[in-house]
């Protein structure tokens, strides 16, 4: 079995237990628009303050939906300790770290999916300007997020203050991503679109995902041992 | 030899120090800045311009201690070796109190010239990101319980090899421009030699810190073994 196929079946697995109970998805699209509804008594309610505070919104609530889905997806594997049966099957580490990275994605991106569109019809965020590009860097943050939270929080696992660490570690880690986000967001959302800016922090976004996933699999082997 | 670094290094650091100051305020020049048409003036740098020398010699200190700290790190990492923990915590902890006198001369810096005491000038910026990325590796060491040295590694990897982003990012940003520009570069003949050999100087305190707190580390290490033992062997309650 190639190597993509092995964190295929690992990703899969991870989702199927996700759509057996639809305990992260459903609590954190629950939360995202709770984050929402607070976003519109904490933020002016008139079209300027709202184009300007739309990246940040966007982003913040994508930064908490991620850290709090990493940690819930990762403690299912501490409860019944399966992260160690994981680690023991005949799959190389590579694959269980792109696995769990790649069902990590997905779920970020299916909050996203109904968070998104949510902040445009409730706060008439000016968003779907230009669709693609929006898409494509929700995405690349996406893999962003749960590449390095991946990481971090296999190795957190054992730890008892992880709720806690795991925030501490992944945030100043992942400030680059939050700004290259924001900053295209708000190129994209502006009252005059700025595209070249949005493809200059699209392209950046791209290259810190590529480092930081060929770091990662360099590192995860050396830190998640059991 | 082994015992006589750190005084040696304490000493040096002192003379230098001493010697620094004076060249600071008896020797080096007040910076001058100049009209447009020529004339001199006691620009927004002036006196305020002192500041320098120390500012940009614990910066400097602050990124070597990074890539010291991430470096060792993955020596940890593929040796296995506690020594090169050792080395990567205590390079993180000294970079966190000269991190600190970073911000803090940069915001003295900020408020004599800007008139504000923070105003996310791009490398102050960026100071100040990767200040927080050292504080959460020392947050991560005391919290993390018996795993913190493979995570702090982790997280110390994970930080060297973010700087080049956090650099490229604060770069692009449109602030002000920020009056020191290359101020390395372009400093008076009379201003260089005081400020390499504060650079210097800091070098040595650097140094000198880092191996004092390695030795502390081992020692605080070697006492838990020893009370272990201890209490395996019934001689401890």
């Amino acid at each position: 079995m190639s190597l993509l196929r092995q964190a295929a079946r690992v990703a899969w697995k991870d989702l199927r237990i996700e759509l057996r109970s639809k305990e992260i998805v459903f609590t954190m699209i629950f939360f995202a628009a709770l984050l929402v509804v607070i976003y519109s008594f904490a933020f002016p309610n008139d079209d300027r303050a709202i184009r300007g505070a739309t990246p940040g919104m966007l982003w913040v609530a994508l930064a908490f939906t991620g850290t709090i889905a990493l940690g819930r997806a990762f403690d299912r594997e501490r409860e019944n300790d399966t992260m160690r049966a994981l680690l023991l099957s005949p799959i190389p580490r590579l694959a269980v770290f792109l696995g769990k990275a790649a069902a990590m994605c997905s779920l970020i991106l299916a909050v996203a999916i109904v968070a998104v569109p949510l902040l445009g019809l409730w706060l008439n965020a000016p968003l779907f300007g230009y669709p693609g590009e929006l898409v494509l860097v929700v995405v690349l943050g996406a893999i962003g997020i749960s590449i390095v939270g991946s990481v971090f929080a296999a190795t957190l696992l054992k730890v008892r203050s992880r709720d806690v660490l795991l925030p501490v570690i992944l945030y100043p880690l992942l400030v680059p991503l939050f700004v290259a986000g924001t900053k295209t967001t708000a190129s994209l959302v502006a009252e005059i679109p700025n595209l070249e800016a949005a493809w200059y922090w699209i392209k950046f976004l791209g290259i810190y995902d590529a480092a930081f996933l060929v770091l990662s699999l360099w590192i995860f082997e050396s830190l998640v041992i059991e | 030899m082994k015992k006589l670094a750190v005084p040696l290094l304490c000493v040096l650091a002192a003379v230098g120090f001493a010697l620094s100051l004076h060249l600071v305020f008896e020797v080096a020049p007040l910076q001058w800045g100049k009209t447009g048409d020529g004339r001199l003036n006691g620009s927004s740098l002036f006196f305020n311009q002192k500041i320098f020398y120390w500012h940009v010699a614990h910066a400097f200190w602050l990124f070597g201690a990074v890539f010291v700290a991430g470096v060792s790190s993955i020596a940890f990492l593929i040796t296995r070796k506690s020594t090169w923990d050792d080395i990567a915590s205590a390079s993180v902890d000294v970079a966190v109190a000269f991190g600190a006198v970073v911000l803090i001369t940069g915001s003295a810096w900020a408020k004599a010239a800007w008139d504000v005491w923070w105003n996310w000038e791009p490398r102050l910026t960026m100071s100040l990101l990767l200040w927080l990325i050292l504080v959460g590796y020392v947050l991560v060491r005391k919290f993390a319980g018996p795993s913190a040295d493979r995570v702090a590694a982790g997280m110390a990897i994970f930080g060297m090899v973010g700087v080049p982003f956090i650099y490229t990012m604060v770069g692009q940003d449109s602030h002000p421009a920020s009056g020191s520009g290359g101020v390395v570069a372009t400093l008076g003949p009379g201003m260089r030699g005081a400020f390499w050999l504060s650079v210097f100087s800091f070098l040595l305190w650097f140094i000198a810190l880092t191996i004092t707190r390695i030795q502390s580390t081992r020692c605080e290490r070697e006492l838990r073994e020893l009370r272990e033992r201890g209490l395996d062997l019934g001689v401890l309650q």
